[in-house]
């Protein structure tokens, strides 16, 4: 049967092309499968290579006292006990291996002494932990997956977005595109579908996140029939740029710490210190000095309060400000100019292990951070929750349709720790890979799709442009920013959570009418109404699941119920799309831990 | 605040002309900014490529006043603004709306380069061992985002339109890459030389001082390429020794 659209047919489509994408691409196209991978932008542009820090494998290189054991337990400790804990230990099984198996395709991690990979210290991770390249290890991973990529015929089909998942008997079968350089549609058929789309931060106004990231999967998984889990959890990164005005919200990432930096309100205090929870006391620094040798890699001293977990100093930071203690700009001080104190090349050793920090400051904020403090706060940064899936073979509750990476929930909990997301990308993407590979070659038949079923998805895609009158798309997805920035962030109450959900309806209203001048060829205006349904979805999943949290635990903090309850730690949140239309709210047990997780994580206690 | 004035290009396929417009200007912005305010407020249609708005992803290439920027990483403060403003798109590939242009050729020259390949493991967990040192040459090829601004501005490919038999310096980069890697075994000496046109290049450094990651692409990735390739091929003693063994 031929198509009215232009038809692509794979046997394992891939809908994103960051980390997650390109290693579960190459997974399935390795295992023989036919590989399509869709990129809403171009090849190699997608968030992963903003991701600074580091990527997190027990390899031991810098501390042999560590293991995947002690991984798993510092990723459940981080998680607050809400991960989906066969995630969490079959990614720190296999995470070691990942990040060696991309040694062994070019990747270029700093050095040991003894020329083996380098780690470095971060937020929540007992040891060194995190194999990197100065502050560029996302840029290095993409590269290096691209690169092995290209030459393992994977198609690419670049500046493409999916407005639709196609759904018969329960079963994807295919996807329906548009791509932006003339507007036109596509139709994937596809016995395996693997979302890898990244997050959801342009649903607040300041966030790290690029114009990407609509939570595009998320909503197409939903639309589909999929559950989405912890939607509730949002990570607010501590530290990105405030001022100036323009810039606010850009990564300054985690390293900065983990190589020593200090954070401190506006009376040169290290406000950190104060308030130590009480998970994490016995691995906290007491004094300034032992934080410093912590850095420096003394075994026997413990990590500064800097590199506690990120949504606790995102909230030490808001309180600080709040309290009358902030920053000129309404963030606080982070400083690494301090350790010239301690060592004595101290400028050329920043520019070296924060190249791009360096860079940044100086270009786009006239800021020496070898001299001065920089200003920060908290921006959006990470959906730790996503789409639920199985631990094993990455597949959601709709036959055959996968997701990896940050669109995919479970691994990190309440919190995810620094370095995770790295390594989550290339261990469950290889998994994704692997599985939807093998559920292509167990079906034998290449799903039809009639023109019927896709062409009121052309009608509805088509809407914004058809239209002679209606809103500015831009002006809605503003407004939508606002709302959940002021009511869905980084403290809310049932009171926000309530008046937020009014909102988005409203939009969603005001969306259905949006109006895109212009024709369909490389039009943003275009581009940003199609966004606009994702924004929503995934609004109203993040508000609805913080609703019924009536408690406060890692990146969800409730002004109105501020401490953890005992229930709490026994569910995880799960929505999906009810019959009629309306979104469907469930608390689901938390996955049991077998005996040995149940022994590792009391021996680490 | 003060109101500067934009010279954008708008159009289609090449066919395009600059229109004017105003907007108004903070403490901070770059250029990317102004293009991000002027298409919400008014040309919502207008065409640019960007993500990460940090000078990582290396996506929002165009030339500013005539040279070729990020406009994320363009500063506003570091133009005359009493002037208006002029933003273009790059001009050594093909135009597709306003100011994205087609770069889907540098995808293509990138196949032409050799994959790594690596030497067999060192250890016999199957890992290797490199000294920092080794790794730092090539981290800085490494550090190109692929903004392709270098190739915007390398005349063999915007004025003398050699795409067909030259890679262009960003991809010199990605050659050295490989081939100055501590592991990598493959050779591409050939490949420079004949398919991807190395001698095309005179080495007028223009690519270096656009490069927005500071890469010293001529000295330290083409020159050292030049090299490999003349010794392999216009080496007088090699030459020499060739004749004799081909008898």
């Amino acid at each position: 049967m031929t198509n009215r659209y232009k038809t692509h047919t794979h046997d394992v489509l891939v809908i994103g092309a960051g980390g997650a994408g390109l290693r579960a691409a190459i997974e399935a196209s390795g295992s023989g499968a036919s590989v399509g991978v869709v990129c809403k932008s171009l090849l190699g542009k997608a968030h992963t290579v903003m991701a600074e820090g580091g990527v997190a494998a027990s390899m031991g290189n810098v501390d042999d006292r560590d293991n995947w054991k002690v991984h798993f337990a510092d990723t459940m400790r981080g998680g607050q006990y809400l991960n989906n804990g066969q995630m969490a230990y079959l990614h720190a099984q296999e995470a070691p291996d990942r990040v060696r198996e991309l040694e062994s395709w070019g990747a270029l991690f700093d050095r040991t002494k003894d020329g083996r990979i380098l780690q470095r210290n971060f937020g929540g991770h007992k040891y060194p932990r995190l194999a990197h390249v100065g502050d560029r290890t996302g840029l290095e991973m993409i590269r290096t997956l691209q690169d092995h990529g290209i030459h393992q015929g994977i198609d690419f089909h670049m500046e493409v977005t999916v407005t639709n998942l196609l759904v018969e008997g329960g079963r994807v079968v295919g996807a329906f595109a548009y791509e932006r350089e003339k507007g036109r549609f596509l139709l994937f058929k596809s016995k395996a579908i693997i979302i890898a789309t990244g997050g959801i931060g342009r649903a607040f106004k300041v966030t790290s996140n690029s114009w990407e990231y609509t939570g595009d999967g998320h909503a197409l998984a939903y639309d589909a029939g999929a559950d989405l889990q912890d939607m509730e959890f949002v990570q607010f990164h501590p530290t990105g740029m405030i001022w100036p005005p323009s810039v606010r919200g850009i990564l300054v990432t985690e390293g900065v710490r983990g190589e020593g930096g200090v954070l401190k309100n506006s009376e040169g205090e290290r406000f950190m210190f104060n308030d130590v929870p009480e998970l994490y006391k016995d691995q906290t620094a007491k004094t300034p000095e032992e934080g410093w040798r912590y850095v420096t890699g003394d075994k026997d001293a413990n990590r500064p309060p800097e590199l506690l977990t990120r949504d606790h100093v995102a909230r030490k930071i808001v309180k600080e400000v709040k309290e009358g203690r902030g920053s000129p700009h309404g963030g606080v001080f982070l400083d690494i100019s301090w350790i010239k104190e301690h060592i004595k090349d101290a400028e050329s050793h920043i520019k070296k292990k924060l190249p791009s920090m360096y860079h940044q400051f100086m270009e786009l904020a006239e800021v020496d951070i070898t001299k001065e403090p920089m200003e920060v706060g908290p921006t959006t940064h990470y959906m730790m929750g996503g789409i639920r899936v199985d631990a094993e073979s990455q597949m959601s509750s709709v036959d055959g349709l996968f997701a990896c990476g940050e669109c995919a929930g479970g691994l990190h909990g309440a919190n995810r720790l620094g370095g995770n997301s790295l390594s989550d990308l290339l261990v469950f993407g290889k998994r994704a890979g692997e599985f939807a590979a093998k559920f292509a070659k167990d079906k034998s038949d290449t799903p039809e799709i009639s023109d019927e079923a896709v062409e009121p998805l052309a009608s509805t895609a088509l809407a914004p442009v058809d239209r002679t009158d209606g809103e500015n798309p831009y002006k809605i997805q503003q407004d939508l920013q606002e709302t959940m920035q002021e009511l869905a962030g980084i403290s809310r109450s049932e009171e926000d959570l309530t008046t937020a959900i009014g909102c988005i309806d409203g939009y969603s209203k005001r969306a259905d009418n949006a109006h895109a001048p212009g024709n369909r060829e490389y039009n943003p205006g275009w581009h940003t109404a199609l966004d606009l349904h994702n924004l929503m979805v995934v609004s109203e999943a993040l508000c609805r699941s913080a609703l019924q949290r009536n408690e406060s635990r890692g990146g969800h903090f409730r002004s109105d119920f501020p401490e953890k309850s005992e229930e709490g730690s026994t569910y995880n949140t799960v929505v999906r799309k009810a019959k009629d239309g309306s979104m469907e709210v469930e608390r689901v047990p938390v996955a049991a831990l077998t005996d040995e997780m149940q022994k590792i994580i009391e021996e680490a206690r | 605040m003060a109101e500067v004035t934009f010279r954008i290009w708008r159009g289609e396929g090449g066919n395009g002309r600059f229109e004017e417009y105003k907007t108004e200007i903070s403490d901070g912005m770059v250029v990317l900014d102004a293009i991000h305010d002027i298409q919400a407020e008014q040309a919502l249609d207008l065409a640019v490529r960007w993500n990460c708005k940090a000078g990582k992803c290396g996506s929002c290439s165009a030339e500013v006043n005539g040279m070729p920027k990020l406009m994320c990483m363009t500063r506003l403060s570091s133009l005359d603004l009493e002037q208006p403003v002029t933003v273009e798109p790059m001009q050594a590939f093909p135009h597709t709306k306003d100011l994205v242009t087609d770069v889907s050729w540098n995808y293509k020259a990138m196949m032409k380069i050799k994959p790594f390949k690596p030497r067999k493991p060192d250890a016999e967990d199957g890992t290797w061992r490199m000294q920092q040192e080794d790794v730092e040459r090539v981290q800085e090829f490494r550090k190109c985002i692929e903004c392709f601004l270098c190739q915007d501005v390398c005349h063999v490919l915007r004025d003398h339109h050699e795409h067909d038999r030259f890679i262009g310096p960003a991809y010199m980069v990605k050659t050295a890459a490989y081939e100055m890697h501590p592991l990598d075994v493959e050779d591409r000496i050939s490949d420079l030389k004949n398919d991807q046109g190395i001698g095309f290049c005179n080495i007028t450094k223009c690519c270096t001082k656009v490069c927005p990651e500071h890469i010293t692409i001529t000295d330290n990735a083409i020159i050292p390429l030049k090299e490999r390739v003349v010794d392999e091929y216009y080496d007088p003693l090699t030459k020499l020794f060739r004749i004799f063994k081909s008898k």
